[in-house]
C-alpha cells in the first residue's frame, strides 16, 4: 500500500497538502473525509486519527497528522524543487517564520470568517451576532495587513522570488473567507497580485479544482438535526 | 556584531530558545525585554562626543524624540531610548517590532521571529546534535508535528492558565470569574492528557528515544501552568518521569536558571495605572 491521504477539500490544511502533492506529481491515494456528514467522528476514522481531525498521512504503518508536519514529509521525502523548502537557511527561516505565525493567526481568523458569516447561519442555523460577525472580520483585517506588511513587503512571493509552502499555506487559508464572499482582495491591490501569480505557479486548473467545494460553501444544505448535534460540541471547541 | 537575541524568560518561547542556544553553547548577546515592565528592548544609553545620547543598539524612538520611555508600555514602533529623532535605523529596526513580540532573533541584518523559526534555524545554522531534529524522516516529522500541533492546544492553555489563575488577579488585580478559571484548567487537562496519549505514548521523549526541538517547547510550556501553582504533574506518572527525563538531558542548573522567573510568578508585584492601562488591550487579544 502506497501513500494515502485522508482529506476534505472544504478544510484549507488539506487544500494546502492536495496541492503541493498534486502539483509535485506525487502519487497517493485519496480517502475523502466528509466533514460536514461528521465522516471524522466515525469510529472507522478514529482507527486513522483519535484526534479526528483532517488531513492525516499514511505511509505504510505511519501516520501523520499537521498539515504543515505533512508538507514537510512530503518535501523531503519526494524531493521537490528547492523553492518550495529551500536549502538556503534565511530563506528557509522565511518559510518556517510564516508557518508558526499563521496558526494563531491568519489561520484562526480565516476559519472563523467562514464560520461565522455563512457555516453557522446557513449549515448549522445558528444566528451568530452582528457584533461577532464584525469582531471576527476586523481581526481578519488586521491579520490581511501584517501578512502584507510583515511577510509580503515587497517580494514576488511569501519568503522570497519564488512559491514556497508558505505561499501555498497562505493562499488556502485566504480561500476560506472568499468562499464565504468576504471581499479578501478588494483595496489591496498587493496582496491580489500576489494570489494571481501564486495560482499561476501552482497552475490554473489546479488551484480550481482544489477549492471547488470551498467556493461553494453558501450553498451547502443545511444540517440535519442529528448531525448537527453531533458535529456543534466540537465546532465550539474549534471556532 | 555577532548573534543577538531579544528574549524575556517569564515568556515560555523564549525560555526554549533561551535553553537550545546555551544547551549548544551558541555564543550569543542577550538583550532581555522586560514584558511586565511594558517596556520594549532596555538599552544602554551612551553619551556621544557632541553630547548628544545615542543607544549602543541603534534603537530609536521615532516620535518625540529624547524622551525617556523607560518603564513605559508598548506602542507600536518606539522603542525606550535616548536618541535623536529621523536616524535611518528606526526603520530598519522597526521592522523587528510591529509584532510586538519575543522571542526575536537578529543576525546582522537578518531579523527571525516566531520560536519555532528561531529554533530551526539555531539547528542548521549551528551544526547541533542530530537528535535535536532528526535527519531520519519518520522521526523528523514526529518533532514536525509536535511543532505544529502545540500553537493551538497546550501552549494555548498554558498560556491561558498562567494568566487567569495568577496574572490577571495578582499582576493586573483583575478578577477571573471561577467559571473562566475552571474552564481553562479543564482545557489544560485535556491537551495534557493529548500530550501523553497521542505524542509521548510509551516512548521516552515526544519524538522517540532522544531528548528533541519537541521536548524542549513542550517542557517550557508546562513550566507556565507550574509557576502559577498547577499540579501539571500530579496524577501524571508517564508525564513526570518525562519530565525529570527532560530536565537530566537537559541539565539541571540550566533548566533552573531558564525557569527562575516563571517560578516567582505569583510573586509578581501589582502593575502601575499606566502600564496596566498600556498592556491590557494586547494581553486581552492574545489571552
Amino acid at each position: 500500500m502506497g501513500l494515502e491521504l485522508y482529506l476534505d477539500l472544504l478544510s484549507q490544511p488539506c487544500r494546502a497538502v492536495y496541492i503541493f502533492a498534486k502539483k509535485n506529481g506525487i502519487p497517493f491515494e485519496l480517502h475523502t473525509v466528509d466533514l460536514i456528514k461528521g465522516q471524522h467522528l466515525s469510529d472507522a476514522f478514529a482507527q486513522v486519527n483519535p484526534l479526528k481531525k483532517v488531513p492525516v498521512l499514511k505511509d505504510g504503518d505511519f501516520i501523520l497528522r499537521e498539515s504543515v508536519a505533512i508538507l514537510l514529509y512530503l518535501t523531503h521525502k519526494y524531493k521537490v524543487p528547492d523553492y518550495w523548502y529551500p536549502q538556503d537557511l534565511q530563506a528557509r527561516a522565511r518559510v518556517d517564520e510564516y508557518l508558526a505565525w499563521q496558526h494563531t493567526t491568519l489561520r484562526r481568523s480565516c476559519l472563523r470568517a467562514l464560520w461565522h458569516k455563512v457555516m453557522f447561519p446557513v449549515f448549522l442555523g445558528e444566528p451568530v451576532s452582528p457584533q461577532t460577525l464584525a469582531a471576527t472580520l476586523a481581526e481578519l483585517d488586521v491579520n490581511l495587513q501584517l501578512l502584507e506588511d510583515e511577510f509580503l513587503q515587497n517580494k514576488a512571493f511569501l519568503a522570497g522570488p519564488h512559491i514556497s509552502l508558505a505561499d501555498l499555506v497562505a493562499i488556502t487559508e485566504l480561500m476560506h473567507p472568499v468562499g464565504a464572499g468576504c471581499q479578501v482582495f478588494e483595496g489591496r491591490p498587493k496582496l491580489a497580485a500576489w494570489r494571481n501569480r501564486v495560482e499561476a505557479a501552482v497552475g490554473e486548473d489546479l488551484f480550481r479544482e482544489a477549492h471547488e467545494i470551498i467556493l461553494k460553501a453558501k450553498d451547502c444544505p443545511p444540517a440535519d438535526p442529528t448531525t448537527k448535534q453531533k458535529l456543534m460540541p466540537r465546532i465550539l471547541a474549534i471556532i
